[in-house]
């Protein structure tokens, strides 16, 4: 059971503001059915141009509809300047603060705050558009969401970054990449508490070779493909050749051969050696087992 | 307040009648069953008596009990112990919808090079057994297939996928959890050669639970040290754990009539009224194969969690297969194997009962839930009000 406080129980069972704002000055609309938390929030501006009235409809848990709650009380009577300079933290700290894993509920009402005055100033644009490269497919976060809330958190974790806006929370594909991002923006500070994965080393023993090779599929190229319904099973390792068998929906797939220079290659580079290259060992993929569609 | 509980599945209360079984182990009759003297000795009696009351309720041989920690040590041994016993064969069966306990270990077997079919299901979560048997060849070691699930309720033709999977010479294990106490068993006319039960999950301890090996299985132990359950599982016993297991068992057996009328008749009551009741609901699982006891509800539109917090008010316990109260951030893997929409898997809500649940919780429940569904439905932006 998570343990919430009693502002937070008390913005749950009683909500402030529910419902939708009558002729809207700005809408804002993040989230989605899929990803299980979304967030309607709407606002009126007053002739001095400040927040007369705010409300939302929420669906999620009971921390997405508190945060949403709060929000609004938070932003009403302000301009948008200042309404604006709400961060996700301040929201957290209205109620008395969130268990970890229920930051992201946090930044949604942040990033629903942000989407209805860029409604409000871009003339009604109607939604909150993705900016940057999706990094986390199972949830749609961007680079510049991870980025965002790095910064703004100071996080130092991948644990951190799914806790806040749930990228790497799905298939867990894109951790080494989140990982490279804070490690761009952290630096130094984390150099001590990263997590361990494997590291290339300098000249490979043939066992200690096949052992990392092993090791990257497990860590970080299994993962990836599991999400997709497909697998990968390592066959032999013949010097700088490495054999691999695709499962499940990637033996099928026509991507297959894509997905093996770009993906399986590059990560084994990667993490064990620059003179890797990688073949598919096709007999063995046509063995009807492990078949996952 | 008092407390209603409909979370039977995820444990259970201790039945009295086991507590006063299990108190005297404590500061009376402590000794430990290996010792030479009389007063170690005679708790060896208590855990003959605890093996033959198990295997009274499974139908099965004495001997064919191990003693272990849990539901989650009997999946872990049965799976691993089988793949050490049979060193030539590299592929594991098992499905999408297994507990943790089993898929986890399972999954890590990837990576240590054995490779893993996982079955799908059906939108009941029924699974094709023309699959199955594709996927039978003489690398398999072992089929692992949950006897019921956990979340749904639903129960898999075991004693067909038994025959099926000894049929052709590999081993089969099932977790039956779920299943024992709730239905009856007869392993003795079955083909199952493994089974792991729980005792908290049936009115009896936590920390306790039984593999049954088959005479004849091949099987590595699990954990190695002392002698104990005949070399097949070390440690010291769990003595009051085990007794109580016993005594549980025994119970179970006595009460299993009461498990499919009085029970299915108080989770059929609440499960139509809450269907009639709450629009935009739908039963997950298969409604004709299913346990008595369980009840999983989607509420369209709407968070488990928030739902389970409202229900939380009125001291009513259930559970729920949505993000937000698993810890991860998908909702359950069972629900989604069995393709329920996005929709509705965030919203499910699971209710297992028990014996000791009265009509009047039924009743409470069935006055309290409909408002609480309206009152999120009304938060929701993809509800029209």
């Amino acid at each position: 059971m998570w343990e919430y406080t009693d502002k937070l129980k008390d913005h749950f069972f009683n909500p402030r503001n529910v419902g939708e704002v009558e002729d809207p000055d700005g809408v804002g609309e993040v989230g989605s059915m899929a990803c299980g938390d979304a967030l309607k929030l709407t606002f009126k501006l007053d002739e001095n141009g400040i927040i007369r009235d705010a409300k939302f409809k929420t669906f999620g848990c009971a921390s997405a509809i508190a945060t949403s709650s709060v929000l609004t009380e938070m932003i009403k009577g302000k301009t948008l300047d200042e309404a604006a300079k709400v961060t996700n933290r301040d929201i957290a700290n209205h109620l008395g603060g969130l268990p970890d894993q229920k930051m992201h509920c946090s930044v949604m009402g942040r990033e629903a705050l942000e989407a209805a005055i860029e409604n409000y100033r871009g003339g009604g644009k109607k939604k909150h558009e993705l900016e940057g490269r999706v990094v986390c497919n199972c949830f749609g976060v961007t680079e510049n969401e991870i980025d965002r809330v790095v910064r703004e958190n100071d996080l130092t974790t991948v644990e951190d970054v799914t806790n806040y806006c749930k990228a790497g929370g799905g298939c867990g594909g894109c951790r080494g990449e989140i990982e490279k991002i804070i490690e761009k923006i952290q630096g130094d500070k984390i150099k001590q508490i990263l997590t361990a994965t494997p590291r290339r080393a300098g000249k490979l023993t043939n066992i200690r070779k096949i052992h990392l090779i092993q090791q990257t599929i497990n860590e970080q190229i299994r993962p990836a493909l599991r999400a997709h319904g497909g697998n990968i099973e390592l066959i032999d390792v013949e010097g700088d050749k490495v054999i691999v068998a695709f499962r499940g929906m990637c033996a099928q797939c026509m991507l297959a051969e894509y997905t093996m220079k770009d993906v399986v290659e590059a990560k084994l580079r990667e993490f064990v050696s620059d003179g890797l290259f990688v073949e598919e060992d096709k007999e063995s993929a046509q063995q009807p087992h492990n078949h996952r569609g | 307040m008092e407390t209603v509980y409909f979370d039977n599945n995820a444990t259970t209360k201790v039945a009295e009648e086991v507590l006063e079984e299990f108190k005297p182990l404590f500061c009376e009759l402590y000794g430990n069953p290996s010792s030479m003297h009389t007063f170690g000795g005679q708790i060896g009696r208590k855990i003959r008596q605890a093996r033959e009351r198990v295997a009274g309720l499974l139908a099965c041989d004495p001997t064919e009990i191990i003693f272990t920690s849990g539901g989650t040590e009997s999946d872990n041994a049965a799976t691993k112990g089988t793949l050490a016993a049979a060193p030539g064969r590299r592929k594991v069966i098992t499905t999408r919808v297994e507990h943790p306990a089993v898929l986890t270990a399972c999954r890590d077997l990837e990576n240590h090079g054995y490779t893993v079919v996982e079955l799908t299901v059906d939108k009941k979560g029924q699974l094709d057994l023309v699959e199955l048997e594709e996927h039978l060849d003489d690398d398999t070691a072992l089929v692992t297939i949950m006897f019921a699930n956990n979340e749904t309720g639903v129960v898999f033709p075991i004693e067909k996928i038994a025959e099926l999977v000894t049929g052709k010479g590999v081993v089969f294990h099932t977790d039956a959890v779920q299943a024992v106490g709730k239905i009856p068993l007869d392993l003795a006319k079955s083909n199952i050669d493994l089974l792991s039960l729980s005792g908290h999950k049936l009115h009896g301890p936590k920390g306790v639970g039984v593999l049954y090996v088959r005479k004849g299985t091949r099987l590595a132990p699990f954990i190695l040290g002392g002698h104990q359950e005949a070399g097949r599982r070390a440690g010291t016993e769990n003595v009051p754990g085990i007794v109580g297991l016993g005594k549980a068992c025994e119970l179970a057996a006595e009460s299993l009539e009461d498990e499919n009328s009085k029970v299915k008749y108080l989770r059929d009551k609440l499960e139509n009224a809450l269907l009639q009741k709450c629009p935009g609901s739908r039963l997950n699982g298969d409604k004709d194969n299913r346990l008595p006891n369980t009840s999983n509800i989607s509420f369209e539109y709407v968070e488990g969690e928030a739902i389970l917090l409202m229900l939380d008010k009125y001291g009513i316990c259930a559970s729920s297969g949505s993000a937000c109260t698993s810890g991860s951030l998908e909702p359950s893997h069972v629900l989604r194997a069995m393709g329920v929409p996005f929709t509705a898997a965030h919203g499910s809500i699971r209710f297992s009962l028990s014996r000791y649940n009265t009509e009047a919780e039924i009743d409470y429940t069935i006055e309290k839930m409909p408002p609480i569904i309206k009152k999120l439905r009304q938060l929701s932006p993809f509800v029209s009000t």
